[in-house]
């Protein structure tokens, strides 16, 4: 297993007050991702738990670009990945930032 | 709360058989109902997959709660069939375990057990065959206790191995087309047995022989739905309404019927064998039925119904 972490500073908050939502299962190509509103309002950190190694370029890019487009302030991101692509991290972590902005 | 917040659609349009174990839980209950215990945000999880270099699930895998249904008090179990072929590992048995002997406690109007599992998880196995065991366990003292346990079987992992055990332990169960309910699987059966003996990439022959149709029309189900948590809801409420009492004579009817059931379809080769045996007119049209005709067939069929279990 890969244990990879990212931490971000964001210009905003995220809207919303939901405290945590789950998105995703743990299976092949898919992944779950576990969301929680516990982090100073411009921080946004993300965990990932891979075990396909040697992708951690790949992760490092895909989060960078959801923390640019959602400005994900004060959430602490956990990851259980099974092998999802890069495109299904993307939607699947957008699909998330959804949930706490209910 | 985690499980309150993941995605959810309408309980009409909503498919057993695509959704995850959240979104069944969510969408059966009374809206805004369920109450998670031991939510993904505890981190629960396996401490067995990290050895494996297995990934692991915040929930190991299930679901557990307290929910309304119909305005009365349920305790809910869903087994997510994703994650794992919803295998019983250790912490995932502790959960249902759990929850099963809180009932005694919480004195529900009913325990929910949302199967999806293919039985023991592999690499901690000793810890899920005990997890199997101390489940039947639990579900006789919940049962003794009055309260009636239901299975609610339509996932794509169906109910296999433990999980059938289990399953034929409860007071109750509901199964839908797509669900199926046995012990060995198609494939191990072929491993062990040979193509010969069942040939495991026989979609047909694995749902006559283990589908909701055959387990409803041999009474191994007592209720037959359409893919819909809507269906699904509505079975479970009519099945807590008439689920039997658990005594010594409800075990005596359920080891009589089973032995005449043997006794009258042992030395079928197939399911429709015992189909046309039932009174079935034609048992060859059986797997093409829609739900309200094969719930017309089903009435027409005495084994069907039964007071045992």
């Amino acid at each position: 297993m890969e244990s990879l972490t990212f931490r971000h500073t964001t210009k905003k908050p995220l809207p919303g007050s939901v405290p945590n939502a789950i998105t995703g299962v743990v299976a092949s190509g898919n992944l779950e991702i576990l969301l929680e509103r516990v982090l100073p309002p411009d921080a946004c950190e993300v965990a990932i738990e891979t075990p396909i190694a040697g992708y951690g370029a790949v992760w490092e890019a895909v989060v960078a670009d959801f923390v640019a487009r959602a400005q994900p302030g004060g959430l602490r991101i956990s990851i259980n990945d099974g092998g999802a692509r890069p495109d299904t991290v993307s939607l699947r972590l957008l699909q998330g930032a959804r949930l706490m902005e209910a | 709360m985690a499980g309150a917040h993941a995605a959810s659609t309408d309980p009409d349009a909503l498919s057993w058989y695509e959704a995850t174990a959240r979104q069944r839980v969510v969408a059966l209950a009374d809206p805004g109902s369920f109450r998670e215990f031991l939510p993904p945000t505890e981190r629960r999880m396996s401490p067995h997959l990290p050895l494996f270099d297995l990934p692991r699930a915040f929930d190991d895998g299930i679901v557990v709660g307290r929910a309304k249904l119909d305005g009365k008090t349920v305790l809910v179990a869903a087994q997510e069939g994703r994650f794992m072929g919803g295998a019983f590992g250790e912490i995932h048995g502790a959960k249902l375990v759990g929850l099963l002997r809180a009932a005694l406690t919480l004195k529900p109007a009913a325990a929910l057990i949302l199967f999806d599992t293919g039985g023991v998880r592999l690499q901690e196995a000793n810890a899920g065959e005990t997890a199997i065991a101390e489940t039947m366990r639990a579900i006789v003292d919940v049962r003794a206790a009055g309260i009636p346990v239901i299975g609610l079987i339509g996932g794509r992992a169906g109910c296999y191995g433990g999980g059938g055990l289990i399953a034929g332990t409860c007071s109750r169960l509901a199964v839908s087309e797509g669900g199926r309910i046995s012990v060995s699987g198609p494939e191990v059966i072929e491993t062990n047995k040979g193509a010969e003996e069942f040939d495991s990439r026989d979609r047909a022959l694995v749902w006559r022989t283990m589908g909701g149709k055959h387990r409803r029309l041999i009474g191994g189900a007592d209720a037959f739905c359409a893919d819909s948590v809507s269906a699904f809801r509505e079975a479970a409420l009519d099945l807590i309404g008439r689920a039997p009492a658990f005594d010594l004579a409800t075990l005596e009817a359920e080891q009589a019927r089973l032995e005449s059931r043997l006794a009258r379809f042992g030395d079928c080769r197939d399911a429709t064998d015992v189909w046309a045996r039932l009174g079935v007119n034609d048992p060859d049209a059986v797997p093409a039925m829609d739900t309200r005709a094969f719930d017309e067939t089903v009435a027409r069929v005495r084994e069907a119904d039964h007071d045992a279990r």
